[in-house]
């Protein structure tokens, strides 16, 4: 167990490296030069275009910004300065990544309880009414977009009733990241619901179910203990994967609610070509995926003790 | 099971809220607040992106920036809406040669910190912000004085031979003189720009940490910025200038999107917009009444002419007479209308409105007439390939337009036009520094300063820093020379009058739009006007109790 956990951390270290890289280079392939876009229309003299790109480091070979980049990262936690603002990427991330935890947090909770307990539902009353309603309605969420979503809420909840505000303020308070919330774990939740409700079907059928049911056992235990951590296999998967991509591919929803999240800075970060900023959000995201699909993996071994790690 | 049951209700809640937005009609945006007694210590809120850059005076050049750089600073002069001065921090700039400049300040003025303002703090922060070594993006609007070259040289890496700048002097506490390097008769409407604002003694001692939180010495000082959030600015009661804020300060707010803030413009959460998003358009004016406002400001959409391009050059220069009729080929009034649903006037010459020497009609060629257009076309002859393409940034809305000057080139003309759409604005202009732009590309431009001057020497001189078509004609630049020469400043905006009813002879460019301000405010305020440059005037907003 304790190799397991060594190894899968000094694997971490060589997706961290290539990542980093390859983002990298994809912003240094893409025409425009953040610098002169600094100016717009009206342009600047070339001797101020070359003073700013000095003092940034951009007239530097690639390989030897990257390894500048890098070992700022390393060794003194610096992921340089944005070209706009002039702002250390670290304060832009310490902004966003606050706001997109809370959302995403807000978001996983609502997909984990309602998911969750929607396919409980389902599948313990496979192929009855309660079962093909929560059919019907995961597959219309699943089918509408997202944006889409995000309106029907605020026009219901915000304009027509009136019961919340359209958009997150700048306090970004609890109460109003629920919606938000909602909207973005929408999608996650459907898939939930449908992954807990097959899996909980087919297991009821198994053989040690017959066994535990024929001991007598109570039926709150045979379901709460027997049928569910051999169901949940799969659905924690789901959710380990999801809490990465909750962190980052929010930037649908984060603009509909106004959020200034990391979703908005990643999308704002490729249009101005600001890769430090993106390199560095980009790490951070790497870094979260890579440290929640450790901890699934090892929350396999709590929900089956069959499984083992060598 | 226990849960069961609250679970349904949920999924029951969620079925019946999706039908019922099938039948939701909008609500009525009922409420009054008609006390209208106004409170001069309220605090307004207004709709503004994020600063793109730090907020110094030398280098705030984008609108979300220098709206707040407005309210913090107070140059020497500003300028009315027909285009003359009103002197602000200075009591007078006079000259009587247009060369040597001596600007007396009004005495007792103090920056938000406590220090005097000065000549020398005038001085100071023009030789600073001139200093290629601080990479101001304003350092250009001191090229007019004297020795500007040895501080700021053009050429890529080259070092400064002088700190300070020769046409600049301190006569004594309140007076200073500036000596350009040839006369400029309409440089005192270029001092109403932020860049000429002057700037405390301890800016020179940490400018870095000057441009996160500025001293000035305008109606308001600095408050707050809570980055990518808001900026707080609050009413500086020791202000002695004339445009005191009728207000107790501003909130500047950021928004993810211009949909989200006239969302929380209708529920109260902002006060004033700047602008709106295309879907609101057409229905602010219902939802706003006599809050709405539309009102055209001084900037101009044009499509430019990629001169260096093959096409143009290749056998032999383009005939003007082509692209007068790809301009009359353009249905101006119909696209404005119906693409760009009324937010925009179709122009009729170079020079916007709202700027000195603006004249209606000052040109022909802007009317629509497609007989006209294909007889000129002909004449001058014909479009090289019978095709031209319009370079435009994807990430701007400019897509539809374009393609709707494209369909009206081709149904008046037969010449096949496409749009070139380049992904975003970086992209769009790397093109055009690296002249690439194929064909004809599209432009715009925000007045300066109030004079026709800038909608024609700064975009059509030779090597002007709005030239990036590669335009030039050394009779034009002769002429041009000859207006920035003139005695006085009537003169030379009569000069730069008859310049622009020549430009026809030239089409360096054609001009498409006057830009409108469509936007709106709260009623919780009054008193909210628009600026030349399309920025709602902070000081005079008042706020009701």
């Amino acid at each position: 167990m304790g190799r397991y956990v060594a190894r899968r951390l000094l694997q971490m270290i060589p997706v961290f490296f290539g990542t980093t890289l390859l983002i990298f280079l994809m912003v240094y392939s893409l025409p425009g030069d953040p610098v002169a876009g600094l100016f717009g229309d009206k342009g600047a003299s070339p001797s101020t275009i070359e003073a700013i790109r000095h003092k940034l480091g951009l007239d530097q070979p690639l390989w030897k910004q990257y390894w500048d980049y890098m070992t700022g990262i390393i060794l003194h936690f610096d992921f340089g300065t944005q070209i706009r603002n002039d702002r250390p990427v670290t304060e832009v991330l310490g902004d966003a990544f606050p706001v997109t935890l809370q959302l995403a947090t807000l978001a996983f909770a609502f997909e984990l309880i309602f998911g969750i307990g929607l396919g409980i539902i389902a599948g313990l009353r496979a192929g009855r009414l309660a079962d093909n309603a929560i059919l019907i309605f995961t597959l219309l969420i699943i089918s509408i977009p997202v944006f889409v979503l995000g309106f029907l809420i605020k026009m219901v909840f915000a304009f027509n009733l009136g019961w919340i505000e359209p958009n997150v303020s700048n306090d970004q308070l609890w109460s109003e990241m629920i919606a938000p919330a909602v909207v973005l774990g929408g999608l996650s939740l459907a898939y939930v619901a449908r992954l807990t409700r097959t899996s909980m079907a087919e297991n009821l059928r198994a053989d040690y179910m017959r066994t535990a049911i024929a001991k007598g056992l109570p039926r709150r235990r045979v379901i709460g203990v027997h049928l569910m951590r051999n169901s949940m296999i799969p659905v924690v998967t789901f959710l380990g994967t999801d809490i990465g991509a909750l962190m980052g591919g929010a930037i649908v929803t984060e603009r509909i609610f106004n959020v200034k999240g990391v979703g908005g800075l990643i999308a704002e970060s490729i249009t101005r070509r600001e890769g430090t900023t993106l390199v560095g959000l980009v790490t951070v995201l790497v870094i979260v995926y890579l440290v929640t699909s450790l901890l699934i993996d090892l929350l396999y071994a709590v929900l089956d003790p069959r499984i083992r790690y060598a | 099971m226990r849960g069961a049951k609250s679970a349904k209700w949920v999924t029951g809640a969620i079925i019946v809220a999706l039908a019922a937005t099938a039948c939701g009609g909008g609500k009525s945006e009922g409420g009054n607040d008609a006390k209208g007694k106004v409170d001069p210590n309220g605090i307004f809120s207004i709709e503004v992106g994020e600063p793109e850059k730090p907020l110094l005076t030398g280098d705030t050049m984008e609108s979300n920036g220098s709206i707040v750089m407005a309210g913090l600073f107070s140059t020497l002069v500003d300028y009315k809406a027909d285009g003359s001065l009103e002197m602000i921090n200075a009591e007078s700039v006079t000259t009587t040669d247009s060369k040597l400049w001596t600007v007396k300040l009004k005495k007792g003025w103090k920056f938000h910190d406590g220090t005097p303002v000065t000549a020398k703090s005038f001085v100071d922060a023009w030789n600073w912000n001139a200093n290629v070594e601080n990479a101001q993006g304003l350092a250009s609007w001191y090229a007019d004085i004297k020795g500007f070259e040895k501080v700021h040289p053009e050429a890529e890496g080259a070092k400064p031979t002088s700190k300070t700048l020769d046409g600049l002097k301190v006569l004594d506490e309140n007076t200073f003189t500036i000596e350009l390097a040839k006369p400029v008769p309409y440089f005192a409407h270029k001092l109403a720009y932020i860049s000429f604002a002057p700037l405390p003694e301890s800016f020179f001692k940490d400018p870095e940490a000057a441009g996160q939180k500025p001293v000035g010495n305008g109606p308001y000082k600095f408050k707050s910025w809570d980055h990518k959030k808001q900026i707080e600015i609050v009413r500086y009661d020791g202000y002695t200038g004339p445009n005191k804020a009728k207000n107790g300060g501003v909130v500047f707010k950021n928004y993810t999107t211009l949909e989200a803030a006239y969302e929380d413009l209708k529920s109260g959460n902002v006060d004033v917009l700047r602008q709106l998003a295309p879907k609101d358009l057409p229905v602010y004016r219902s939802d706003l009444g006599d809050r709405a406002v539309d009102q055209p400001y001084s900037a101009i959409q044009t499509v430019a002419v990629a001169f260096y391009a093959d096409q143009w050059k290749k056998p032999k220069q383009v005939d003007p007479k082509v692209i007068q009729g790809l301009s009359m080929a353009i249905d101006r009034a119909t696209i404005t209308k119906t693409v760009l649903n009324g937010t925009r006037e179709p122009a009729t010459g170079w020079v916007a409105q709202g700027v000195l020497g603006y004249q209606p009609n000052a040109v022909e060629v802007t009317k629509f007439d497609p007989a006209k257009a294909k007889e000129l076309i002909k004449a001058g002859g014909g479009v090289p390939n019978n095709k031209i393409s319009i370079q435009y940034n994807a990430d701007g809305g400019h897509k539809e337009w374009v393609e709707a000057v494209c369909n009206s080139i081709t149904q008046a003309t037969s010449v096949e036009c496409v749009g070139d759409g380049k992904p975003d604005f970086q992209a769009d202009l790397q093109a055009r520094k690296n002249q690439q732009v194929k064909s004809l590309y599209r432009s715009g431009w925000v007045l300066d300063y109030p004079v026709n001057a800038n909608f024609i020497s700064d975009l059509f001189r030779t090597g002007a820093g709005g030239n990036q078509g590669g335009f030039s004609n050394k009779e034009l630049d002769a002429k041009i020379a000859k207006a920035d020469s003139a005695k006085t400043l009537e003169e030379s905006v009569k000069e730069y009058q008859a310049i622009e009813k020549d430009l026809v002879n030239y089409m360096p460019s054609i001009p498409l739009w006057y830009y409108k301000v469509n936007a709106g405010y709260s009623e919780k305020v009054s008193g909210v006007a628009y600026g030349q440059d399309g920025d709602p005037i902070l000081t005079g907003v008042e706020v009701k109790k």
